[in-house]
């Protein structure tokens, strides 16, 4: 089982390796979305702080919609996710790590440049901590439930579009205590913790559910 | 080993297949599946692969359900179908090595290097499959079969843009897979000419029916 594990993960990581272009995209969407706010809103230092958590996160989200029609279209296209269905392994395993790849190759990198962010919306350096922290938390929510929606709507004509329709709505509570938690973390006397254990609990429960709802919705969308 | 089915009947849309089809298949049969285009060939076979439902009837195997058995059904499964199931990014070997380490058991890079060198991609087997021609994309897939331990394949169309000198090679192939005391169920136009072993016919359409066997 986990030898399925690591063939499925090694096996996308090489092909995103041998198109890079894809893993930029979603970078550099991310980086021009957030560098583009200071130039519509101007450059007020205090406006720019207040609204920096949302429109990292709103980013973040866009980002991560960005590449997650090409999840399972590309398998399903070239006949491999068929072939997947067929091998003696939990499907849910080889699911989970394909999401595990999505997630390392899209949501590892945004939270890498998130200093860079910081930086750029003049964050103090405790609040990049935590931006940073719960980037780490909500992206793999954010993944998983993308990728429940990939599955969804995959084969579909205008899939794209639906998916966005599909899971953007379902990513604001990722969204709402993301957000929250930055903004509580330059006010004042304000705790994280709270907005840290219902960003874990949501991570937890995609943990244990997405896997297995997205491989549900593949045997559904081969059939 | 057997492969038995039982009054199977296939619905896509709301256009019935066929129905009430009964057939069986021991070890060291082959089965050529016949028909017109659209008469249902390729759901058959993936209905047998588990990967359609089927409206009504059952698929056994050795006497137990496929559904039931899972992944030891797919255990002794091959699939080979209309697409290649290979990634244009990688190259030959990296194809077949995930291929045959998803199937379950690891033949190592030599036994890999020569499956490909038999199949005749000596000289290719490190170039991504992008570069390669449609031929050479289907001998990557194909290759899979001389490295296999599975017993029952089921290939659909196999021999679509093969060569002469490869057609026969395959024929080869699966004839000595048949004799080793395998299954086989292909969909094709082409005749396979098997020395030993014995080959049923199966018509699908309006004439359906196991023909006599041969």
């Amino acid at each position: 089982m986990l030898s399925a594990f690591w063939i499925v993960l090694k096996r996308d990581l090489l092909l995103a390796l041998r198109r890079r272009n894809e893993v930029f995209t979603v970078l550099f969407f991310f980086i021009v979305v957030i560098s583009l706010f200071p130039l519509g809103v101007g450059v007020e230092e205090k406006i720019l702080t207040k609204i920096a958590p949302g429109i990292v996160w709103i980013a973040a989200l866009l980002a991560s919609t960005l590449a997650l029609d090409r999840l399972f279209s590309s398998d399903f296209e070239d006949g491999t996710l068929e072939q997947l269905l067929l091998t003696p392994h939990s499907l849910s395993v080889m699911v989970f790590a394909k999401i595990v790849a999505h997630w390392l190759l899209t949501g590892l990198p945004l939270v890498l440049i998130a200093p860079l962010v910081g930086l750029l919306y003049q964050i103090p350096v405790d609040s990049i901590a935590v931006m940073m922290l719960v980037l780490l938390l909500g992206t793999p929510v954010l993944s998983m439930i993308g990728a429940i929606g990939a599955a969804l709507t995959l084969g579909l004509r205008g899939g794209g579009v639906l998916l966005s329709f599909l899971v953007l709505p379902l990513y604001i509570p990722v969204l709402v205590y993301g957000a929250g938690a930055i903004s509580a973390s330059m006010a004042q006397g304000v705790s994280i913790q709270p907005y840290l254990l219902l960003l874990s609990a949501f991570m937890i429960l995609s943990l244990i559910f997405a896997p297995w709802a997205t491989a549900a919705a593949l045997k559904i969308s081969i059939e | 080993m057997t492969l038995q089915v039982n009054n199977l009947q296939c619905i896509r849309g709301d256009r019935e297949l066929f129905s009430g089809l009964s057939f069986a298949l021991q070890q060291k049969q082959l089965l050529m599946l016949e028909g017109a285009n659209g008469s249902g060939k390729t759901t058959l076979l993936r209905t047998l692969c588990g990967l359609y439902l089927q409206e009504q009837g059952d698929i056994l195997w050795d006497g137990v359900s496929i559904r039931k058995l899972d992944d030891q059904y797919r255990q002794e499964l091959l699939y080979l179908g209309h697409y290649n199931a290979i990634k244009m990014d990688l190259t030959a070997l990296e194809n077949l090595r995930i291929n045959t380490l998803l199937g379950g058991y690891n033949p190592g890079d030599n036994a890999l290097m020569q499956a490909l060198d038999a199949i005749g991609l000596f000289g290719f087997e490190d170039y991504p499959t992008r570069q390669l021609s449609q031929g050479q994309k289907r001998r990557v897939a194909l290759a899979r079969l001389l490295v296999s331990k599975q017993k029952l394949w089921i290939l659909d169309e196999p021999f679509v843009a093969l060569d002469v000198a490869a057609v026969e090679l395959l024929q080869n192939i699966i004839a000595a897979h048949v004799d080793a005391g395998g299954m086989a169920i292909l969909t094709t136009h082409q005749e396979v000419p098997l020395t030993t072993g014995a080959v049923k016919r199966l018509r699908l359409g309006e004439k359906q029916g196991v023909l006599a066997d041969a």
